[in-house]
């Protein structure tokens, strides 16, 4: 049985002055699954996801959040940070950051707790003192994730979080990431231009084209059919 | 020295200053505004200048001309890759109109002075207690947005993408920064002011580990510096200025040291 919705785009369109950047998008997303979004630089990738984010306003169109239960909470990975190496900011303030609300300037028991359950979960329990700084690639990685889950988001969104990693580092990550899907029923959104990790960890796909987006069953996502329309 | 009213007053200018570039100075460092910071001096400078023109006292003209240009120079560079220029251009435009102030307000070079390198003995109670009022301001509002500051000073890319509102915060701070520059330069004047905004949390950045340590070793090093300063100013008669921006630059000479030698290991 098909899971219910969680995110509904119809006919959505952002249009930049003068440039067009998509154009009537029908996508609906369901609790559990876990789409790739693949597309050359400048496609709009980003728009679509900022879109979703509730930064940019569509020029057209309607997205429709439908959680089962609660307010939608969206957790986003970004690309690039830009985190000063000598910060006395250890990996567990860092994933704390994102606990935030007119509230005093110490986390309570309760928050505190939280912090230490996501920091269990995505296995940085043991760097939890270590400044961010001075983590490695893939822990800074695991870290802004930590930081991203930390509020229980229904929809997490990694937005090309992966691009810099080595490979066995890759695969480490998207283990984690293929776990909490399937244990929290988290919903995962995936930008990227690594087509065999979409193949293997992803069950659906979405793929932009400059005025044309194709979808469907990642099994259909043949590597023939990327590289005719050189769409990574 | 204490029984002297003046110096009782310096000392408890000199910790409240202390304690405000202390906790603000953390946030100045994580945002990367030290460059910014020097700016708002010499607004300062320009702003007490106008003060003492239009008959006020110098505070006041201070936090007039320091608060303005602070929301001017948060809106023009909201972006960081335009921030150096558009501060380079105000900073001239505002220390060429303090000496067009000092200049139409006929005062001589000693009171050009005075405002630029600070003075022990000109603080009077009433000057605390304002100096008081404003840091308590200033204090009430980071407590209250501190959990979005420290969000967004240390993680901008993370405030964000959760869709914080960067820029608000952005100007809010410059106004709070504005605030704290104007209390400050009464002692250690417009043109050093910097050095405890920026110096003691550049110190304790090296020997910190969390965001709540650095802000309380910042404040203990700003208040050593203040204090030395104050007692070294009244044994020696050399300017006060001289001694906290010397004592400050020596904590942070010897963090870097120790900075290479823990990379060195």
């Amino acid at each position: 049985m098909e899971s219910a919705p969680i995110l509904k785009l119809e006919h959505l369109g952002v249009t930049f002055p003068n440039h067009p950047v998509f154009d009537d998008l029908n996508l609906t997303i369901r609790q559990g699954e876990m789409w790739s979004i693949i597309g050359k630089n400048g496609v709009g990738k980003t728009t679509l996801m900022r879109t979703i984010l509730h930064q940019l306003h569509p020029t057209h169109g309607k997205i429709s959040y439908l959680p089962s239960q609660g307010d939608v909470k969206i957790g986003y990975v970004p690309q690039f940070r830009n985190i000063d190496a000598d910060y006395p900011l250890t990996i567990k303030d860092f994933v704390g950051l994102n606990l935030t609300g007119w509230k005093l300037p110490w986390l309570s028991a309760k928050e505190r707790a939280k912090v230490q359950k996501i920091l269990d979960q995505t296995g940085l329990k043991q760097l939890a003192k270590r400044p961010i700084g001075q983590a490695s690639g893939g822990e800074k990685q695991k870290a802004y994730l930590a930081q991203a889950l930390v509020e229980a988001p229904n929809l997490l969104i990694l937005d090309e979080s992966t691009a810099s990693l080595d490979p066995v580092t890759k695969t480490e990550l998207l283990d984690l990431v293929t776990e909490l899907n399937q244990r929290l029923k988290l919903t995962v959104l995936f930008v990227t231009h690594d087509i065999p990790m979409a193949q293997k960890y992803t069950q659906h796909y979405l793929m932009m084209t400059p005025g044309k987006v194709e979808q469907g069953p990642i099994a259909n996502l043949t590597t023939e059919k990327v590289w005719e329309g050189e769409n990574v | 020295m204490f029984s002297y009213e003046f110096m009782r007053n310096a000392f408890a200018a000199g910790t409240i200053i202390a304690i405000i570039c202390g906790i603000m100075g953390v946030f100045v460092i994580a945002r990367n505004m030290s460059f910014l910071t020097h700016t708002l001096s010499e607004i300062g400078f320009s702003g007490a200048a106008f003060g003492v023109f239009a008959g006020w006292a110098p505070l006041n003209g201070m936090l007039l001309f320091t608060v303005v240009s602070s929301v001017i120079v948060g809106q023009l560079s909201a972006r960081s890759e335009r921030r150096e220029a558009a501060t380079s251009a105000i900073s001239a435009l505002f220390i060429g109109l303090g000496i067009l102030f000092l200049s139409l307000a006929n005062k001589n070079a000693s009171y050009a002075t005075s405002i630029l390198f600070g003075s022990v003995i000109g603080i009077s109670a009433g000057d605390v207690q304002q100096m008081l009022w404003l840091s308590l301001l200033v204090l009430v509002v980071v407590f209250v947005i501190y959990r979005f500051l420290k969000f967004d000073s240390f993680d901008h890319t993370g405030a964000r993408v959760k869709g914080l509102w960067t820029n608000a915060l952005s100007i809010t701070f410059l106004v709070l920064l504005a605030l704290s520059v104007s209390v400050a330069a009464q002692i250690v004047g417009s043109l050093l002011i910097f050095i405890l905004l920026t110096l003691p949390a550049a110190t304790a950045k090296y020997f910190a580990h969390t965001v709540g340590g650095m802000m309380v070793l910042a404040i203990t090093l700003a208040l050593v510096g203040v204090w030395s300063g104050l007692v070294l100013s009244y044994a020696t008669n050399f300017p006060v200025s001289f001694f906290i921006a010397a004592i400050e630059a020596i904590f942070y000479f010897i963090a870097l040291g120790w900075q290479r030698l823990q990379t060195a290991e």
